[in-house]
Parts: structure tokens; sequence; C-alpha cells
């Protein structure tokens, strides 16, 4: 097996084997996080950062909250009320954090790249995509994945589900780099991506695309899917550039109660969060037993401790590939 | 160097070379003397107290003419001046350039022009002006163009951006035909455009980059087109990048409009794949495009669609291009690659070439004999003595570190090019001897 990368910036940085190997490890944190004390000393020594230049709730407790029961120290700076305000370049805000002594830093950027481009200027430190523009969000996916396949009877029996399961992801799949990173993990466990969306929210280009069908029809692709991933409509999409208004989008892309009546009994609805009900999720639908958006958040924070396991903690404290 | 006794440069010759220009390819001895060329034969002996210039193996040509180059003064003194700006042209082999009005202030009055020809006056190759087609580049009322024709100015444009509205092109066409200076255009629709940072197709798409369609680039050429058959002006097309803009100005040209267009070497070199690093040393604008555009875009100046090669030279400070790739200021260095790089990557002759650095933009920006000018023209006696000797067989490998030019945002470090400056003569002074800058 090829060794993890050593930083996470795409899924494209993952091979199925990768994959597989992150499941599998995040399965332990899972039996962590149902214990009474959720604490492993796994990280103890490490220093972590995140470094948001975007808002984020949940991404970053997520994040923070798997460094945590890994008992590494976490570092957060809020771009905001850091030097990044008083005109430092992200350069020096990047050589600064690793001056300090960090093991890794968990940044999210509003611009597509930024992770590639702090990789670039690190020596030691291994960079986490937390989601940067309109490119990636590789652990969101990797959550995805997770979820999906507990669902589908977890461990090598979930995960050989994969092969053949049509997936339809459905919303505003030029500007989210949560579909990115989503089409290319589904397609590297062997499913079927369906891609659902009006032609303004599509990107320019499919070419190369591990995409076996695009179309505006929801209705024809609902019967046929085993997963059914929404994605939140950016109120700002829905200003009259994108999608004339957020009721015609509703009309031809949310998951009413109607549409949700179409999906078969095992099929099961994914969502990012957070949810805007009533646009591409009906309330009720966000609530049946097949919507798995809860479960989904908790699964975030043990994928989020095995990828900073496999980047970090099969490496002695100091850092093996440190001089 | 012993400089005459009146301030002119010494008597120069240029030894063992052949000579090309418009008027074909000679072996000749060329002697220089005053600033002008005194005598061009097949064996010359140099006259005692000359200089000698070895040009064994090499090509003598008449300097090279940029139509595009950002000298950043006034306002970005950090990332170019007047002065660095000339000497890192001269190590490219020009010996003019046209500086763009896109400085801070914008190069809109004549107090700008004259502030940055008066800077030109003593630097190492001719610095021509273009000034702005509207008032501060903001695309909403005339410069004062008949004052700044006035001045010498032969060139409008505001470039960095197109003129959006077609009304106040369309005016700004028939002001400029009765003043016999020609408009340039950066084509660009701005609301096709819209933020992109790359050229929008698979790459961008991949990338979640914000692209620019070729439509934004086409839109534009094709009104420019319609509003030149309307006024009878005439349009020179600044940086053209798609098959689509190559097509259309061919088209125009075999309709007999008043059209010309330039391209950079970058879009003959790189394609919108060199992207996929989120390097802003590859932002552009236009933008790298795939290679069906590079192709056509060589293609057209095979066949004489387009008109000459021009740099596009657009420092930037380091710290600017570390932002993040959409923040990044789009632009790359031109001066010192260009010529290397139209020898490496187009499969064309090397007067062909020659035509397209030297003669073809001369004539273009005013700037050749014929229009009153010094640069561009035959090498013979009598003439300005504006010249570069250019090794063309020589390779190089570009070194970031030992640029001119007092920015380093070139995508070309470490690449490895064939075609070389050895030698490169302004009014007479050798301003570059054996690929150094003298001054």
């Amino acid at each position: 097996m090829s060794p993890f990368p050593a930083h996470l910036l795409s899924m494209d940085d993952l091979d199925a084997e990768d994959i597989a190997e992150v499941l599998r490890v995040a399965d332990s944190f899972v039996e962590v996080g149902r214990r009474a004390n959720p604490k492993v000393p796994t990280l103890r020594g490490r220093t972590v950062a995140t470094l948001f230049f975007e808002d984020s709730t949940r991404t970053r407790m997520s994040f923070e909250t798997a460094a945590k029961r890994m008992s590494a120290d976490v570092l957060s700076f809020a771009a905001g009320s850091s030097s990044v305000k008083k005109g430092e370049s992200l350069r020096d805000t990047i050589e600064t954090i690793e001056a300090i002594g960090i093991d890794s830093v968990i940044i999210r950027h509003g611009s597509s790249g930024v992770p590639a481009q702090v990789a670039r200027w690190v020596d030691h430190c291994s960079v986490i995509n937390a989601g940067d523009g309109w490119h990636q969000h590789p652990t969101q996916a990797l959550l995805d994945l997770y979820t999906v396949r507990q669902a589908f009877g977890g461990g090598d029996v979930g995960l050989a589900r994969f092969e053949g399961l049509q997936v339809v992801i459905v919303g505003d799949i030029r500007h989210s780099r949560v579909a990115r990173s989503q089409i290319t993990a589904y397609a590297a466990l062997g499913a079927q991506v369906t891609l659902v969306a009006p032609a303004t929210l599509l990107p320019p280009s499919l070419e190369g695309w591990p995409v076996v069908t695009v179309t505006h029809d929801l209705d024809k692709v609902l019967p046929k899917a085993d997963v059914v991933s929404l994605l939140r409509v950016q109120a700002e999409r829905g200003s009259g550039e994108f999608v004339p208004t957020l009721r015609e989008y509703t009309a031809g892309y949310g998951l009413t109660v109607r549409r949700a009546a179409a999906l078969h009994p095992d099929a099961v609805i994914l969502h990012p969060g957070p949810i805007v009900r009533g646009v591409e999720i009906a309330s009720e639908v966000a609530e049946l037993p097949a919507a798995l958006i809860t479960e989904q958040v908790s699964n975030g924070v043990a994928i989020r401790m095995a990828v900073l396991f496999l980047l970090l903690g099969q490496v002695p404290v100091g850092g093996a590939h440190r001089v | 160097m012993s400089d005459s006794t009146d301030g002119l440069p010494a008597t120069v010759l240029i030894r063992g070379g052949t000579v090309v220009d418009r008027d074909g390819e000679r072996r000749a001895d060329v002697l220089i003397e005053s600033g002008r060329v005194a005598a061009v034969d097949g064996d010359l002996t140099a006259p005692r107290g000359a200089t000698v210039l070895e040009a064994g193996g090499c090509v003598v040509a008449p300097g090279l003419v940029d139509l595009h180059t950002h000298l950043r003064q006034p306002g970005r003194e950090e990332s170019e001046t007047v002065e660095s700006g000339a000497r890192a042209a001269s190590l490219g082999g020009f010996t003019a350039v046209v500086a763009m009005p896109n400085t801070e202030p914008a190069l809109d009055s004549a107090e700008a022009v004259r502030h940055v020809l008066q800077l030109g006056a003593g630097v190492s190759a001719e610095v021509a002006v273009a000034a702005a087609i509207t008032v501060g580049r903001a695309g909403e009322r005339l410069a004062p163009m008949a004052e700044l024709a006035g001045l010498g100015v032969r060139l409008f444009t505001d470039d960095g951006a197109g003129v959006q509205s077609a009304g106040l092109m369309r005016r700004a066409f028939e002001y400029a035909t009765d003043l016999g200076v020609i408009l340039a255009q950066h084509c660009e629709d701005s609301s096709l455009a819209a933020a992109g940072a790359m050229h929008e197709g698979a790459w961008s798409s991949r990338l979640g980059i914000p692209g620019m369609p070729s439509a934004a680039e086409e839109v534009m050429v094709a009104r420019d087109i319609a509003l030149a058959r309307t006024t009878g002006g005439r349009i020179h097309f600044l940086h053209l990048s798609t098959a689509g803009s190559v097509e259309l100005v061919g088209r125009a040209k075999r309709e007999g409009l008043a059209v010309t267009a330039e391209a950079a070497p970058h879009h003959f070199s790189l394609t919108d794949g060199c992207v996929a690093g989120y390097d802003p040393l590859f932002k552009v604008n236009p933008p790298l495009r795939p290679a069906d555009d590079v192709a056509a875009v060589k293609a057209g100046l095979a066949d004489g669609t387009i008109d000459a090669i021009a740099t596009d030279h657009a420092p930037h400070a380091p710290e600017l291009k570390d932002l993040p790739f959409d923040q990044a200021p789009p632009g790359m260095l031109g001066l010192e690659t260009a010529l290397a790089l139209a020898i490496t990557e187009l499969d064309l002759p090397l007067a062909t070439v020659l035509g397209l650095l030297s003669w073809q933009p001369a004539a273009i920006a005013g700037l050749d004999p014929a229009s009153g000018g010094e640069h561009g023209g035959p090498v013979a006696a009598g003439s300005a003595a504006n010249l570069c000797v250019i090794d063309p067989t020589a390779t190089w490998t570009v070194d970031l570190s030992r640029l001119a030019s007092r920015s380093r945002n070139s995508p070309y470090g470490g690449r490895t090019l064939t075609g070389q400056v050895r030698h490169t003569l302004f009014r007479g002074e050798p301003v570059v001897v054996d690929g150094e800058a003298r001054r």
C-alpha cells in the first residue's frame, strides 16, 4: 500500500485504498465517541491549528472536537481577529504559524486553491483542506461515504455496496466544493453518479468528470436512486441570475414530500448542512429516518479524527520528516 | 567604451553577422557612426578607435518593437520603472516599447503623458506612450485625444479593461479618425468575464476557479469590427487569445477593414492546464487558453492574420503573486523572454519572427521610418542605428534572479529556450553587449 499523502488537499489525493483506510480507522474512533470519556492520547504533544478565513461553525467545531478527543493542543486562528486583519499576507501568516511549531494546519478559505498554495509554503506541517472556494471539501465527502457505508451495513459489507450504487447529487454543483469532492469520492469506490441541476448551476464543463448522467429531471432519476445528496442553495444564487426565484428552484429541484415518496425504501438522503428547510428539502423530509443529516454530523468528528491520525498519528512526536 | 567628443556614441562595427530585415537576408558587416548606419557591406574594416561587436553566427536585425509594455511608472515603482523596464527591453532585443496607460494615475492627460515621455528620454530604449481612450480608463468620457495626439501619442487604449459602452467606443472611433491615431482594444466584455480569474472550461470547472469564457473576448472583437466598418476607423486588437477572435480578425482583414492584431508569447506557449497548481504566476488577462486556441494563435501568426507579437510585459511585486489565485493581479513578465519564446515555440522562419517583433509592430505604433520614426527600418546606410544582434541557435536557461526587471513574475524560470540576444544598439550606442546591459 502506498503511504498516506502528506497533506489532504483534495479527494484526488486519495485512491480507493486510502479511502477504505480512512473509513476503517474512523470505525475505531466512532467507538471512542461512544465511551463515557471519549478521549484518547493518540495526538498528545501535537499541536493543530484551525485557520478559517470564512465563517463556519460546524466544520470548525467538528475539527476542533476531533483534535481534542485525540488530546492534541488546538489553536484557533480567526482571520477576522488576527494579524491578517492588520494586512499581514497569507504567506507570512502561514510562515508564522509554522514557526510557532504547529503540526497540522486546517484551513478554510473562500478562494479555491489556497490549501495547495499553503502546502507549497510549509516545510513540515500537514495541511488539511477544510473547504476552499468552489474547489474541494474532502472531509465532507469522506464523512458522507462513511455515513452511506454505515447505512448499508457498515464495515466491508457496506464498503462493497458502493460498487454500482446509484448516487444522485442535486443542486448548485457549479459553486459547490462539496459536490466536487463527493463526485470524486463516490466514483473512486465504484458508484454511479448522476447530477441534477439547471444548466446555470452546473459547471461550465464536465470534461473528465466521473459522472454517468446529467439531467434536469429529478423526478425521473429518484426512483432508481440509492443515495440522494442535496446541496444547500445559497440564497444569493436564487436572486435572478442563476435561478429566477427560490420558489421555482424548489418546484424543479426541491426534495418535497411528494418526491420523497418516490424513493425506494432503502434509499438514504444526505445533506452537508446547514439545511434550508422548504427550499432544497421539505421540513418533513428532513425528519424522515432515511435522512441521515444528524448521523453525518456525528460521523464527521470520527472521520476528522481518522484523517488527523493518518496524517499525524503515525509519525513520532517531533516529526519523522522534520530535520 | 569611448564616446566621441560631441556626446554621440563612438563608431561601432558589427562584424561577421547576417543582416535580416524587411528586404531580406545578406551576409554583411554593419558600420555605425554618430548614431546612424554608415555602411552595410560584405567585409568592412573597423575604423581606428571603433568598438567592434562580434556577430559571427548571428543575425543583425532592426531592433524589436513592443506594442504592449507595462512600465508601472507612475504609481507602481516597486514593481517596475521606466528605467528598469527599458533595461529589460534592451536585454530582450527591443529598441522601442509602447508604454501602456494603466498607471496610477492613468495616462489620460497631457501632464501624465509628458511625465512618462520625460522619464523615457534618458533610458536605453525609446519609450512611446499609449494614452487612455477614456478619462481614468473609467469608460465614461473621452480623454483629450487631440491634445494627447499633439504630444506624439499614436495609440489609444484603456488596456486592462475594454471600453464597455459600444456607443462611447463608436464616438472614440469617429473622433480618432481626424487625428491620425489608432485605437487599441483589450477585448473583454465585463458582464461575461464577471469575476473570472482563468479561462472558462474543463480546467476552471475542475479547479473551482471562476472562469472567463472565450465569448467575453470574442463579442468585443466582433463589436469593434462592426464599429470599424460603421465608422471607417482603425482598430488594433491587443493580445488576441482565442481561435474565435483570430477567425473574426481574419475575416475582417479579407473584407478590407483597417484592422490589426497582436498576440502575446504566453498565448502561444502556455495553456490553461498550467493553472492546475493554483500558482498565480500563470494568472494573466486574457487568460491562458486550451491547446486549440494556442494552435489558432500560432496559425494566425504564421498566416499573417496576427500582425505582431507583443509582450504584455506586466510586472508585479512578489507579495501580489502570493495572494490567493482569484485575488492575485493578472500579468507576467515578457520583455526578456519574448524573442526566445517566439524562436522556440513558433515553427517560423527567423525573418517572419523578426517581422512580427520588429517592422510590423513598428508600423502599427507609428515608429517606423514611413511614419517618421526610427525603428523597424531596413538595416541600410542612413537609417537610425536601432539594431539587435541575435544568436538564433544559442540555448539558455531563464534565471529569474538575473532578470533586469524589478519584478520576478515570469512563469518561465528554469525553462531552456533557443535564441539569445547578443547585442542591442539604441541610436548607435551598444546598450547590451554580449548579453550584458551596459546601463
